[in-house]
């Protein structure tokens, strides 16, 4: 067997040691979310408020991003029509939130949905830096 | 006895897959756009096409903002392209009702197979949940394979 090259010991260490929530693609939505809601860091516990709440301003079928989603967000949701939901939580599904029309797509509809209107830039990044933190 | 027969094979995790008739076959296709496959699969399966008319299709896909009690609203292009293709490959009501049919779950013939205990079973089982969460008693679904005898 070949011993890896120092180059490649190097580059291993350096994905071995970057935190789980660092992926470029996630990183660039949540820093495009800094600069709509001109803050330069977003609040996890706010983010955990909002999601685990409910709401009344919403559909009377879908009070709480919980309602799909589940309490247990690195656990799977079901959808009302009775779908699995992948999980929420980065640390156990890491493809989540990379894809930014995915995200506006879901966001728009399930905030709509929940909440009654739109989500904020704000209230947006304080989900995905509480669902990364999980 | 067949609704034993299919929870049953539900439950034991057999896959219902018997073929129906030719007709049949044509009305449960699969549906094959790959933008309505994954658009209209997000939430509960890509229902066939064949199962609802044209109006139908129309209707739904001009009340996406509240569709059932959610907001699955899409981007315009998209919203046009699935209904484009929905529209298309479904067959219109010579005379359509005033409010055509938005469940493929209300339809008569769809009722005669499905007696109202089915929808009770179907509301209260955890692993199903809803009579409109089909592939969870006929398997193949997805596949346009649903029970026969
Ligand atoms: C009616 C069911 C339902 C409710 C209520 C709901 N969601 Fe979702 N959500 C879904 C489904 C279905 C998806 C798409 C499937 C998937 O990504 O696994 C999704 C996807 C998402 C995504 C995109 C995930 C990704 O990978 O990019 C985000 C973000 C999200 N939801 C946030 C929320 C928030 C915040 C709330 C509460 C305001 C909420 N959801 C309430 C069903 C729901
Ligand atoms: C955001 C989630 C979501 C998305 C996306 C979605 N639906 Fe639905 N759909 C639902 C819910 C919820 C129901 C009602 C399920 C129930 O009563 O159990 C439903 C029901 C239906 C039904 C009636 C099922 C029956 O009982 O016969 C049809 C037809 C339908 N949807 C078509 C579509 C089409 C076409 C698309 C794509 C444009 C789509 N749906 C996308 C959530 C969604
Ligand atoms: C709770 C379980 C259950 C659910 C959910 C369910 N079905 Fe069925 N379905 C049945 C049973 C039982 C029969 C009768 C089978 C038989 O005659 O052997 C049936 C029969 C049918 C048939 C007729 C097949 C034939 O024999 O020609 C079709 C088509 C069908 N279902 C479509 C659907 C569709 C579409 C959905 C979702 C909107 C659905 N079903 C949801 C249990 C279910």
């Amino acid at each position: 067997m070949k011993i890896p090259s120092k180059p490649t010991i190097l580059a291993l260490a350096i994905i071995l040691a970057t935190p789980l929530a660092a992926n470029p693609a996630r990183d660039a939505i949540i820093n495009a979310l800094k600069q709509q809601a001109g803050v330069s860091s977003f609040s996890a516990e706010e983010g955990k408020a909002l999601f685990l709440a409910t709401h009344s301003g919403g559909k009377p079928e879908t009070p709480s991003c919980t309602t799909c989603h589940g309490t247990n967000l690195k656990a799977g949701g079901k959808t009302r029509a009775g779908k699995p939901i992948e999980p929420m939580a980065v640390s156990v599904n890491p493809q989540r939130y990379t894809d930014p029309a995915k995200v506006e797509k879901w966001f728009r509809r399930n905030c709509n949905s929940v909440l009654g209107r739109e989500c904020t830039p704000l209230e947006k990044g304080n989900i995905l830096a509480y669902l990364s933190s999980l | 006895m067949t609704t034993r027969r299919i929870l049953l094979a539900t439950a034991l995790g057999v896959a219902l897959a018997t073929p129906l008739s030719a007709d049949d076959n044509e009305r449960v296709r699969p549906v094959t756009d790959p933008l309505t496959r994954a658009e209209c699969s997000a939430c509960h399966m890509a229902y066939p096409v064949g199962l609802l008319r044209s109006q139908s299709w129309e209707r739904i896909m001009g009340t996406l903002s509240d569709h059932f009690g959610e907001d699955a609203s899409l981007d315009p292009a998209s919203t046009e392209a699935i209904r484009a293709w929905l529209v298309n490959n479904s067959r219109p009501y010579a005379k359509p009702p005033a409010e055509p049919p938005m469940r493929i779950s209300e339809l008569r013939w769809f009722k005669r197979e499905h007696g109202s205990r089915l929808f009770t079973v179907a509301r209260v089982s955890k692993g199903i949940g809803s009579i409109s969460n089909c592939q969870a008693c006929h398997r193949g679904a997805e596949q346009g394979l649903f029970e026969d005898d």
